[in-house]
């Protein structure tokens, strides 16, 4: 559903991604990882289509559209949805309204009608219970004064709000304490289908224990530079990155 | 909110250009164009004015005559040529009605297109209209209901007519003819307004509500009202108007003027939509308005809330003197300008009864090249004791070719009041907007939920059905602000 090839992309003149390649189908799972500065949240804005970020070179194809010619409320209308690393602040408005919004317009891009508000609290009942969001929360403006916790599992509650084909995750896990992980780990065990896929961006092997994925890739300099099972992922756990830089380097 | 208002108000929204900007073919009677003290005789005796009322327009344009036409520091635009003002213009026929059907349907077609509430059912659901076309109120709805209760609704005139006595006690009791050059101008030449009086005890059951345009071209609008409440008494009054498209410039310079006895509250709410011209700021009303509240005994309340969105050029303070003690005054303002707009508005709060409270919560939003000025004065007189005001003013800025500017001013001759002031300035983040279109949020949809949230705590307070407007307004006020 999702081909990057030789992926190209430059913020403020400087090359970041650098002939990326990655292709996920329907039903499967990806774990992204790589140290820091290597590129990942820059992958994930540009699948997004953050202006900032210029595509010098390479394609992406979604589900046989050319994703890099939509604007970025368009690739959210095709289904791709990204849960933010630093989630954004919108002060006054509250996330139920957001959110409301955000599922009627996707809706409105796809031809379907506004959601009846009936309908729409069902569902909103329903996902909220999913990542044990409080209705404290969900009533509060959109991220603010959320703590660093709280604004991840409001990422996944919007995501299973909309209900995307690809859910591209930056970092969720970070600064979860171990009961919030799993709630957002069920979030997305119970959203996965064989017609969704997820790109989940990482660091940490440990969230791959609560989603194991498919595939882990190694992203480098701007690049896919190594790409394995569930075991990769405890291996580098283990011994870091420095091996896998010396493999190529030493090819090159 | 239901979700079809929601719905409503984005399809509205979408819609494009200033959508208000049609004119309407009615019939109107002209007075000549230009000023003089001839101009003000033909106005008064149109209307059929006892002597002293004429009187006391022709004193309020001696003064005007001596007086000088502002400037502020942040204001510029051409100078209105007085005397190229039709003064007069009331729409044909002059009869009074007994029932809509003997309205011009012209007119009553062009409410509608406004979406005026003018029929009963409207009315119904609580909202009794006193409606102003140009300048003469051509229909008035519930007033039986309202005159049960011993309410007083009706066009400046026509209280002129009925209730001298009242008019001729309160009238520039607030405002005076010589508070200012447009005060003094509106005081010779206002051509009609609104009136209402509370009586005692009495809290008026439903919002009452004025719908004012301008109609006529070259038309200049001098509206007068005049708002008293009695005792004990409780209003809620709503202005909200539209205007059509225009090329010359119009100018607007209204009078509102609202006494508040002993432990009465009046709530005054305005949704303000003139045409603000075209981009390039060409053809845009001029709006030059006067008003102010006394809360003349203790307890008394008098709030405004007003949403700013039109108008090429905006000059307003509303303002409130609280005399009584214990009295409280309080303005929220949400003031929005784009493209080539200028607005200069913000309150005046003149402490002078002890343990008077004032508060004072001001929104600004600038886009495109518009300036937005929140100027405000907080006074407190030597005998305020006890005195608090609370100040806050933020700026939202859209774009980096805007401009917000804050000016408080605060004199203080008590040394037991306290006065606290929070100003922030911010703008409409990158971030932000990605966060929004990631979701599937169109940029212009994007501006509008921010901005309304921006402006939350300002639209708490207006009523529900005016808060709708006001939502729709900001966000086909902000329109293709950005990108
Ligand atoms: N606005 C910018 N201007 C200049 N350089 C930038 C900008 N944004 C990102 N970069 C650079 O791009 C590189 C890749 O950043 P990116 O955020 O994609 O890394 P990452 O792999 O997500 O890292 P982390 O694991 O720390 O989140 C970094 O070197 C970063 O400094
Ligand atoms: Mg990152």
């Amino acid at each position: 559903m999702l081909k990057i090839d030789g992926l190209e992309a430059e913020i403020e003149g400087k090359q970041i991604l650098k002939g990326l390649n990655l292709e996920v189908k329907p039903g499967e799972i990806h774990a992204v990882m790589g140290p820091n500065g290597s590129g990942k949240s820059t992958l994930a804005s540009v699948l997004a289509g953050r202006e900032e970020y210029e595509v010098t070179g390479g394609s992406v194809d979604f589900l046989e559209k050319d994703l890099l010619d939509l604007a970025p409320e368009e690739r959210a209308g095709e289904g791709v949805f990204l849960a933010f690393q630093y989630p954004v602040e919108i002060p006054g408005v509250s996330n139920i309204n957001f959110i409301k919004t955000a599922v009627n317009e996707v809706r409105d891009y796809r031809g379907l009608p506004a959601m009846e508000t009936k309908e729409f609290m069902a569902h909103l009942k329903e996902k909220q219970k999913l990542v044990k969001l409080s209705g404290k929360l969900a009533n509060r403006s959109v991220n603010e004064g959320f703590s660093g916790g709280e604004k991840k599992r409001n990422e996944i509650f919007q995501m299973a709000m909309l209900e995307p084909k690809l859910g591209v995750l930056d970092e969720t896990d970070s600064g979860l304490d171990i009961d919030a992980l799993r709630i957002v780990a069920s979030g997305v065990n119970e959203l996965k289908s064989s017609k969704n896929a997820f790109v989940v961006i990482t660091h940490y092997q440990r969230l791959l224990d609560y989603i194991v994925p498919d595939f882990v890739h190694v992203l480098y300099d701007g690049k896919i530079v190594k790409t394995g099972s569930k075991e990769l992922a405890l291996e580098l756990e283990e011994k870091g990155y420095d091996w896998i830089i010396e493999e190529i380097e030493g090819k090159s | 909110m239901s979700m079809s208002d929601e719905d409503k108000i984005i399809e509205e929204a979408t819609s494009g250009e200033y959508k208000y900007g049609f004119v309407s073919n009615i019939d109107s009677e002209l007075a000549q164009k230009g000023l003089t003290e001839e101009t003000i005789r033909f106005i008064s005796g149109k209307k059929n004015e006892p002597e002293w009322l004429l009187d006391w327009r022709l004193k309020a344009f001696k003064m005007w005559e001596n007086m000088e036409e502002p400037e502020w520091a942040h204001i510029s635009y051409p100078k209105p040529e007085f005397q190229d003002i039709i003064y007069y213009a009331a729409p044909k026929p002059k009869k009074e009605y007994e029932s809509l059907d003997e309205v011009d349907p012209e007119i009553l077609k062009t409410f509608e297109k406004l979406g005026v509430p003018i029929n009963e059912q409207k009315a119904l659901a609580g909202v009794a209209v006193d409606v102003v076309m140009d300048s003469v109120s051509v229909a008035t709805t519930f007033k039986e209901k309202l005159s049960e209760l011993g309410i007083i609704f009706c066009s400046f005139s026509e209280a002129v007519k009925n209730h001298p006595d009242l008019v001729k006690k309160y009238v520039g009791s607030v405002v005076p003819q010589a508070d200012n050059f447009y005060s003094a101008l509106n005081s010779a030449v206002f051509s009609d307004g609104s009136f209402c009086y509370i009586p005692k005890g009495v809290k008026c059951p439903m919002e009452l509500s004025t719908y004012f345009r301008i109609n006529e071209a070259n038309t200049g609008q001098f509206e007068r009202t005049l708002i008293i409440a009695e005792e004990g008494s409780y209003v809620s009054y709503l202005e909200g108007c539209t205007a059509p498209q225009r090329d010359e410039n119009q100018l607007h310079a209204a009078v509102v003027e609202i006494v508040a006895m002993k432990d009465a509250e009046v709530k005054y709410s305005t949704v303000q939509n003139w045409y603000p011209g075209d981009k390039k700021g060409r053809g845009g009303i001029y709006n030059f308005v006067t008003k102010r509240g006394l809360c003349a005994e203790e307890n008394s309340k008098i709030s405004w809330t007003q949403v700013e969105t039109g108008s090429a050029v905006t000059w307003k303070y509303p303002s409130c003197i609280l005399k009584g003690d214990n009295s409280v005054g309080e303005f929220f303002s949400v003031a929005v300008t784009n493209n080539m707009q200028q607005a200069d508005t913000g309150t005046k709060m003149i402490h002078i009864g002890k343990n008077t409270k004032s508060t004072i919560v001001s929104k600004g939003i600038s886009a495109g090249k518009s300036q937005n000025s929140y100027r405000g004065l907080v006074k407190i007189g030597k005998g305020a004791v006890g005195s608090r005001n609370f100040s806050q003013c933020d700026s939202l800025l859209i774009g980096d070719r805007c401009g917000a500017h804050t000016f408080p001013y605060i004199e203080c001759n008590n040394k037991s009041a306290k006065i606290e002031h929070e100003a922030t300035t911010s703008k409409i983040g990158e971030d932000q907007l990605f966060y929004c279109n990631q979701r599937g949020i169109k940029t212009d949809k994007a501006i509008g939920l921010i901005v309304n949230g921006f402006c939350k705590n300002v639209m708490d307070n207006l009523p529900m059905e005016f808060a709708i407007e006001a939502k729709k307004l900001l966000e086909i006020s902000l329109e293709g602000s950005v990108g």
